[in-house]
């Protein structure tokens, strides 16, 4: 901790293909990545998650001519994982870019094409971290949606589909925004699959406005050489609801940071997450839930299984700004290790500058409970269903924190078929 | 809601409050040059008569502080240290021996006096020669260190014929060498960190223990730290080996002189507890905060670190900080013997502008280890405190256990409250719980006081003990005593 600090690999594979002319943002974040670079060890916010990955992989522009039977292969696979059959609407995004011929997208909002030179909202600063850095830099598509005031636009699946070689690496940055008016409800069923080395590296800027509801469930399935850095930065006015989930399963290494801002009264947000993960699986969960108004709500349940050789990350911080008076935040964070050689890391943080707040959290981190497994084997049920059972609870509960039925059941499932595959 | 108003109210005048202990004490010192080089490690090293390999250990320490950098991860704010622009060597002038109280320096009597030090251990920290036959028998060993130089150490004899070794470090070196080389450096490693090493190179005094195989230590070993001398760096290096089967229990305190310069202080204590040993340690920190401006005060960046070496040992630490500008301290535990057990009770109050990043760490290394975490915050005024904690379970550590509860008090609108806890596990069959609050005294609660009759001041205090309970509880009695006051005091004027 005491060594002098070297600046950050440079990643120049991605510079070189970012064209900043004329794009402010854009010129800020490759400055920030020019000049700080990838994470070094020993930058806090990356404690636990290392990007060496990234580091001296040429990592190319994705592929837009794919193999079209291997994308309704995946889609496919994304509609018996979500149960969301082929009658919902749905934006599907392949190696980063729109396919508007498998898309169908859902009555009453309105998309505009994707605009690199449109300028992220305020409150997002395009070099406040590298991932958000890396995806300004290079964004080329993404969904750009908003809900009108008043409109409940139903269920949306956001399907992400990466396509690549084994040997050639590729990486694909698409940049969503969503933005729910006043009163305006939408869900969105969130999966990214695929096959291959790439690096999927989405943002979402996300817009809730005074009394609107937005429902975001991700299913972070990606292929199994993969590499997902996701950052969410969510913004909720007054009597808004912002109601995430992440749910890691695939990708070697993954990293999901959510930014929420509580920016006026009476605001709500939920940053809640489960990472399943196994072999040599590493999956970061980081949050940053700022509350900037008196009066809101926060609340966090993230829970990890690991098995094998699996490494959990969960950085959790709640900040309470000295305005934010009579908040009430709770964050819990639990973790099964399921073997010896399994890791979990957490991080649970609070900082708060305000007096009159309710704020806790709490964490557990250990193996099943022997009373518990105890319990239902003196009643006749064998060691290895009794296992079963007390996982799939310990996600189960977790999965209930969601409030759209759609939602919870699509989670539902993705965790039944992942215990089905990997565990049992 | 008048009681938030005067609570607010209150704690507005809290800085008005002077600060109870702060007082200087004029005696003779010798004092090294400004300026830390290696001709300044000779000359303490030469002064204070040591062997060679402690010089060159002091040195090698030096060296690699040379190339370290301070940390700046904590979450604390003050301007860049000069660590050329203090001493680093103090003594009071030696004299010979006084016969009785009325020959010792009166200036050194009245430090003792409003430290609340009773008469006849006066007498025996002033370095009186009692007449033959009469022993005065107070229930603690008192080592006094008055500024680098412990002045005097009492019930040497009590505690010689029970084997214990309680002595200043320096003379430790010249009489136990072997011991001292043995395990000097053993817990926290001369390249530990920037403020352990600087310790290293430029320590000039603190306490040695040594408590043989199976001995009970007979009674309550106690250190008065004080930092007097104005620009002294205090450098304090404090040695605690228990062997098999023995305890023993070891009390701190400290108190300064109100100055308006920063003072460095940087001490490292290591704790060495051997199989079915233990080790209590508790403190009371009660530095110079600064005034209601933020001027002035102790910068307090100590290293204190505990090894449980022998299976079913036990380390204990209990700390109630009061006191400093600026606190970095993290006493820490490496479970290391099976079925060994760490715990860490604290209490951190700041008001005014002090600033307190303090924490634990726990490493548990050995199989069925234990250890307890309790930590209690109380932030007033405009000051920040901040739990910073590990509880880090290693591959081998099976069946271990860890519970931690971290609990914040903020007292009015502008000061902050934080809670960073780190977590890693790599054993499944370890479990690690933790939980952490924060919140102000209800309304609820102060009301149900006052229509009781208590003035709000005595209601606060009643209810940031209750707050506190957990952890006075683990004080030997006459600190917990000490403590509580000093919990009154040092929230007085924010309360009524």
């Amino acid at each position: 901790m005491n060594a002098i600090a070297p600046v950050g690999i440079s990643p120049s594979a991605f510079l070189d293909r970012g064209d900043v002319k004329g794009n402010a943002a854009r010129l800020r974040a490759a400055d920030y990545l020019r000049t700080v670079g990838l994470p070094r060890a020993g930058v806090e916010a990356w404690k636990y998650t290392s990007l060496r990955a990234l580091a001296d992989v040429p990592f190319a522009a994705a592929r837009r001519d794919v193999d079209a039977g291997a994308v309704d292969t995946l889609l496919a696979e994304v509609e018996t994982i979500s149960g969301l059959g082929a009658g919902a609407s749905r934006a599907v995004f392949v190696n980063g870019r729109f396919d508007a011929g498998r898309s169908r997208l859902p009555q009453g909002v309105r998309v505009a094409a994707f605009d690199p030179a449109a300028e992220m909202r305020d409150g997002i600063d395009p070099a406040g971290d590298v991932t958000t850095a890396l995806n300004t830099v290079l964004a080329d598509d993404g969904l750009a949606l908003v809900v009108p005031a008043g409109v409940d636009a139903g269920c949306l699946l956001l399907v992400s589909i990466g396509l690549a070689g084994e040997d050639a690496p590729v990486s694909f940055h698409p940049q969503h925004r969503i933005v729910v008016e006043e009163g305006g409800r939408l869900a969105v069923l969130d999966a990214a699959v695929g096959r291959g080395y790439y690096l999927h590296n989405p943002l979402y800027d996300i817009t809730v406005q005074e009394g609107g509801y937005l429902s975001h469930a991700r299913i972070q399935a990606e292929g199994k050489k993969a590499l997902h850095l996701a950052v969410s930065h969510a913004r909720v006015a007054s009597r808004g609801v912002y109601d995430s989930f992440t749910l890691t399963l695939g990708a070697s290494l993954s990293r999901h940071e959510v930014h929420a801002g509580l920016n006026a009264a009476g605001a709500s947000v939920h940053v809640n997450g489960a990472q399943l993960l196994a072999g040599h699986q590493h999956g970061d969960l980081t949050s940053v839930i700022t509350h900037g108004a008196p009066d809101c709500i926060s609340r966090q349940t993230v829970k990890n299984v690991l098995a094998d050789h699996a490494r959990g990350v969960f950085q959790g911080k709640i900040h309470v700004e000295r305005i934010a008076q009579k908040t009430d935040g709770y964050q819990m964070n639990q973790a099964l290790l399921l073997s010896d050689t399994a890791e979990i890391d957490a991080k649970p943080e609070l900082e708060i500058y305000a007096d009159d707040v309710k704020c806790s959290h709490g964490a557990t981190v250990g193996a099943l409970d022997d009373d518990q497994l105890f319990y239902l084997r003196s009643r006749g049920i064998p060691g290895e269903a009794a296992r079963s059972i007390l996982i799939r609870a310990f996600l189960h509960d977790v999965v209930d924190q969601i409030d759209d039925a759609r939602l919870k059941d699509s989670l539902n499932l993705a965790v039944e078929a992942w215990w089905k595959r990997e565990v049992a | 809601m008048p009681a938030v108003a005067e609570t607010r109210k209150t704690v507005e005048t809290l800085g008005q409050n002077t600060y109870k202990w702060g007082f200087e004490t004029d005696i003779e010192m010798d004092i090294a040059p400004k300026g830390l080089n290696e001709d300044t490690i000779r000359l303490i090293s030469s002064r204070k008569n040591e062997p060679q390999w402690l010089l060159e250990w002091r040195l090698k320490a030096y060296r690699s502080w040379l190339e370290m950098r301070e940390p700046t991860w904590a979450k604390v704010h003050y301007p860049p240290i000069d660590y050329q622009d203090v001493h680093y060597y103090a003594a009071p002038r030696k004299k010979p021996g006084p016969k009785s109280l009325e020959e010792v320096d009166p200036e050194l009597l009245r430090t003792y006096e409003k430290l609340g030090i009773p008469l006849h251990e006066q007498a025996m920290l002033a370095g009186v020669e009692l007449p033959e036959g009469e022993e005065a028998r107070p229930p603690v060993a008192v080592d006094a260190v008055f500024d680098s130089v412990s002045v005097a150490t009492t019930f040497r004899k009590t505690l010689q014929e029970a084997g214990v070794i309680f002595c200043p470090i320096s003379e430790a070196v010249q009489e136990h060498p072997e011991l001292v080389r043995k395990y000097l450096g053993s817990v926290v490693p001369v390249t530990d960190n920037f403020y352990a090493a600087l310790n290293a190179a430029v320590f000039t005094d603190g306490s040695f223990v040594f408590v043989p195989k199976g001995v009970r230590c007979p009674m309550e070993l106690s250190t008065y730290f004080r930092i007097n001398a104005r620009n002294t760096g205090q450098f304090e290096r404090t040695l605690i080996i228990v062997e098999d089967g023995a305890s023993v229990s070891y009390l701190e305190g400290c108190t300064a002189p109100m100055r308006d310069e920063n003072q460095l202080h940087a001490a490292v204590v290591e704790l060495v507890a051997m199989e079915d040993a233990s080790i209590k340690y508790s403190t009371v920190q009660n530095w110079y905060p600064g005034d209601e401006n933020g001027k002035g005060g102790i910068y307090n960046f100590v290293t204190k670190r505990g090894a449980c070496r022998g299976a079913r040992s036990k380390i204990s630490w209990t700390q109630v900080e009061t006191g400093s500008a600026i606190t970095w301290k993290y006493p820490s535990c490496i479970l290391q013997g099976e079925g060994s057990v760490g715990e860490f009770y604290s209490v951190a109050v700041t008001n005014n502008h002090q600033q307190a990043d303090t924490g634990t760490k726990m490493i548990h290394i050995g199989r069925n280890t234990r250890s307890t975490i309790i930590a209690k915050t109380i932030s007033a005024g405009q000051s920040d405190s901040t739990y910073r904690g590990l509880v880090r379970m290693m591959p081998k550590a099976a069946g271990s256990r860890n519970f931690t509860q971290c609990d914040s008090l903020l007292i009015g609108d502008r000061c902050g409250a934080h809670t960073v806890p780190y977590i890693e596990n790599r054993n499944m069959s370890a479990r690690v719980e933790h939980e952490a609050t924060t919140s102000k005294i209800s309304e609820d609660q102060l009301f149900y006081c006052r229509q009781r009759g208590l003035s709000e001041e005595d209601a606060v205090g009643l209810i940031v003990n209750g707050f506190c309970k957990d952890v006075l509880k683990e004080l030997p009695m006459e600190f917990a005593v000490e403590a509580q006051k000093l919990l009154q005091i040092s929230l007085e004027g924010s309360v009524g």
